[in-house]
């Protein structure tokens, strides 16, 4: 493929899960058992080819640090290139960046020193498949000065989301963001692919025009001067917009096809830890869920993801529940529609219950 | 920082394992799948490291490829270090003297400049099929305690066992009068564990000598031990209590994976302070649709019909209307639609087929006895075709 430097955002969008995020970064946020939100769009990025990552973390990046390490878990500790942590504060900027744009400003000293022709730009709050490689050979035949990623589905209000019309070559005739419009939109997924000189020029002229931002002030704006074009993402894509979308998108891995198609026929990397198998005595009772190695399971699990470490007591029912790492759930308890994070204890015989539209949410080492 | 290291593991792990037939038709024993995501050689490798010594020799000769490739640079077990770390040893070609490793003493013998490129005070032997959490930190501390020249860990037995094993004739202090290799009738219940702690230069000494005496047989057990005990050496007995299994025969290997099962297991994985490190594969969480009851689930299992008091390693599936009873799967198995697993061990890679019937119910199938005391055994990469029938006790190496 064409040498890509990639760059992760991995701060963007907490404000939509201001429970889950308030611990840590939108991409060390755990998903799916065994993984954080970064691995899905880091694995993208290695099963592309891609050996060289900017991380681009704000506040609160000690977890996403602790889970991404030396990189070495997604082959990304390279002595050319690999996993390099792009703190906030870097270059000469005082202040925390803002936004995407004053973001993207504190990561050019690292993009001019990239040797690869193109970058791609992801945030990591969703979950999908896709090789970028695919991206970058549909931006060249194209002749495109950014292309950008998107999925067809019913449009989901966020703080902020950005969706497009296209002409039926696929060039972009209209950006617009936060629209009113509802019902199945091409919705930008924040994936977008520049050649590095490009997205290097478009930063600096952004600095001198004193934009604020990069959907705004540059993609809307720019839909008539630029070239740009749109790429779509066939198959599964969620991102985490809201509570309610955080344990869906968990309980859509209970899905064999959704499973299948994320998993199936290459890795998803994520930070190695040593738990032992999963245990299961002769009172446990699992229906449809995902079990991490180091649960030890008496009770009754129903439709619910558990992640590592996580203790299940006798005669304890836990259905339609995301149980995050090291929780222990005591006896007899009862458990329905609850997001738990991580490191809390439920004693026993309590029973807690949220719904669908509105999971029930556990604070990271509660005890109950 | 010296350029040196207070001791140095050699770790013999070239053995073929024979009793464990199929299971060790295309790997070495150490290599072998143990408790649904580990191999033997992760637990005195994990011991090593949690004892504190990180420079490992692994000397391998039988079948090395996937432990080869399994212990690698020895990441997992932050045994990837820029001075010591994990050593694969294979025999190698010398200007003279060129040969296979002829037995457990020439083993290391063969790699004593190895051992000197550390310049350790101390060489600790360890064997690649055991299954135990062991401090050797502890034992050294307890050699060094006794000014010994060599410490024998060791455990006790029941007496009528005691024939199987190295035996330890010992003084009220612990110091070892007498070694006896698999006696006719045992004059004590303290069994070798094959885990010896040497002061350095005693064994390269006793090392030089064994291999200069054209009658030994170059094993550490029936040569080396009692010469030193002959040229009165100080050797040392050290008890180890705990569980501790050598997994050499079929029939132990399957008890050793149901050693880990349970509330109150005989044997605990996850002990937080003493990791069993592995190298752990890339799959997402197990997922369980059946029915999964007293049993360990290994990572990317799909699990859709009933598994009972079994081990099941990495990314096996079983399909619905299928039952794994009284088993041991390794890793990367399919069991179809409908097939029925009693009282076995299956290697990795392996496709059960629709309505295939593997073994008997464990009371029937211990009637059948055998070699493998009734279990089946399906080595690595068969095939077992639709509707095909595995009758207890029996091993197989090859499609059916």
């Amino acid at each position: 493929m064409a040498s890509t430097v990639g760059i992760i955002f991995s701060s963007m969008n907490e404000e939509n899960v201001p429970e889950i995020t308030k611990v840590r970064s939108m991409g060390s946020v755990p998903m799916g058992g065994r993984y954080r939100l970064v691995d899905f769009a880091l694995s993208n990025m290695v099963n592309s080819g891609i050996t060289t990552v900017g991380m681009i973390t704000k506040n609160n990046y000690q977890s996403l640090m602790d889970h991404l390490g030396s990189g070495k878990y997604w082959d990304l500790a390279r002595k050319e290139g690999g996993l390099i942590l792009l703190p906030p504060y870097s270059g000469e900027s005082e202040t925390l960046y803002r936004n995407r744009l004053e973001a993207l400003k504190g990561a050019t000293a690292f993009l001019k020193k990239c040797k690869e022709d193109f970058v791609v730009i992801t945030d990591s709050d969703a979950v999908y498949k896709l090789d970028y490689s695919k991206v970058i050979d549909a931006h060249i035949e194209k002749n495109a000065d950014i292309t950008m990623v998107y999925h067809e589905h019913e449009v989901v209000k966020s703080h902020y989301y950005i969706n497009f019309e296209t002409a039926a070559d696929g060039k972009i005739t209209d950006v617009a963001i936060n629209s009113t419009a509802r019902g199945v939109r091409k919705n930008y997924i924040n994936v977008m692919v520049a050649r590095t000189s490009f997205m290097l020029h478009l930063i600096q002229d952004a600095i001198q025009h004193g934009y604020t931002s990069f959907g705004r002030d540059i993609l809307s704006k720019g839909v008539s001067t630029y070239n740009l074009y749109a790429y779509k993402l066939e198959g599964y894509y969620a991102s985490v917009t809201s509570l309610e979308k955080y344990f869906s998108i968990n309980l859509d891995l209970l899905n064999k096809d959704v499973r299948k198609e994320i998993f199936g026929d290459r890795d998803v990397y994520t930070k190695v830890n040593d738990s032992a198998p999963a245990k299961f005595t002769d009172t446990a009772k699992v229906k449809n869920s995902l079990v991490s190695d180091g649960c030890f399971i008496e009770g009754t699990v129903e439709n619910c993801i558990l992640f590592r470490g996580v203790k299940i007591g006798r005669g304890a029912v836990v259905k339609n529940c995301i149980i995050m790492t090291d929780n222990i759930i005591g006896e007899n308890c009862n458990l329905a529609y609850v997001v738990s994070d991580k490191d809390s204890v439920i004693r026993d015989n309590r029973t807690l219950a949220g719904c669908e539209k509105q999971p029930y949410f556990i604070n990271k080492g509660s005890l109950i | 920082m010296l350029r040196k290291k207070e001791c140095v593991a050699m770790l013999l792990a070239g053995g073929q394992g024979s009793r464990l037939y199929a299971l060790t038709s295309n790997i070495a024993k150490p290599a072998v799948s143990f408790g649904s995501k580990y191999r033997i050689i992760d637990f005195p490798l994990s011991n090593c490291i949690n004892s504190g010594i990180d420079t490992v020799g692994v000397l391998t000769q039988y079948q090395p490829l996937v432990l080869n490739e399994y212990v690698g640079n020895g990441q997992p077990w932050d045994l990837d270090r820029t001075f010591g770390g994990v050593h694969i040893l294979s025999p190698y070609e010398a200007k003279t003297d060129t040969s296979w490793y002829k037995g457990t003493a020439n083993a290391i013998y063969q790699n004593i400049r190895f051992m000197k490129m550390y310049d350790p005070e101390y060489v600790l032997i360890l064997s690649g099929d055991h299954i135990y959490k062991m401090d050797y930190d502890k034992m050294i501390a307890a050699h060094k305690a006794a000014n010994a020249d060599c410490t024998i860990a060791c455990m006790q037995v029941p007496l009528s066992e005691a024939s199987r094993f190295g035996i330890l004739n010992t003084r009220e202090d612990g110091s070892i009068y007498e070694f006896e290799e698999k006696p006719a009738k045992p004059k004590s219940d303290l069994a070798s564990m094959g885990i010896y702690v040497f002061t350095a230069e005693k064994l390269f000494k006793y090392l030089e000598l064994d291999n200069s005496d054209p009658k030994s047989e170059k094993d550490f057990g029936k040569n080396v031990l009692p010469a030193m005990l002959n040229a009165g050496e100080k050797m040392q007995s050290y008890r180890f209590e705990g569980y501790w299994k050598d997994v050499g025969t079929i029939s132990s290997l399957w008890e050793a994976n149901m050693d880990l099962l349970g509330v109150v297991p005989n044997f605990k994985l996850d002990d937080r302070d003493k990791v069993i490190y592995s190298r752990s594969p890339l799959a997402p969480p197990a997922y369980i649709q059946g029915e999964v009851i007293n049993s360990l689930v290994a990572t990317g299992c799909e699990v859709e019909g009933k598994v009972v008091n079994s081990v099941v390693g990495t990314n096996c599936v079983i399909e619905e209307g299928a039952e794994v009873i009284d088993s041991v799967l390794m890793g990367n198995i399919t069991v179809k639609a409908g097939a029925k697993i009693n009282y076995s061990i299956i290697d990795e890679d392996v496709v059960i087929g629709e309505k295939a019937v593997i073994g008997s119910p464990i009371k029937q199938a211990l009637k059948v006895g055998g070699k493998t005391a009734g279990i089946a055994v399906l080595g690595r990469g068969i095939t077992v075709k639709k509707s095909g029938k595995i009758p207890a006790g029996e091993i197989v190496d090859k499609d059916v």
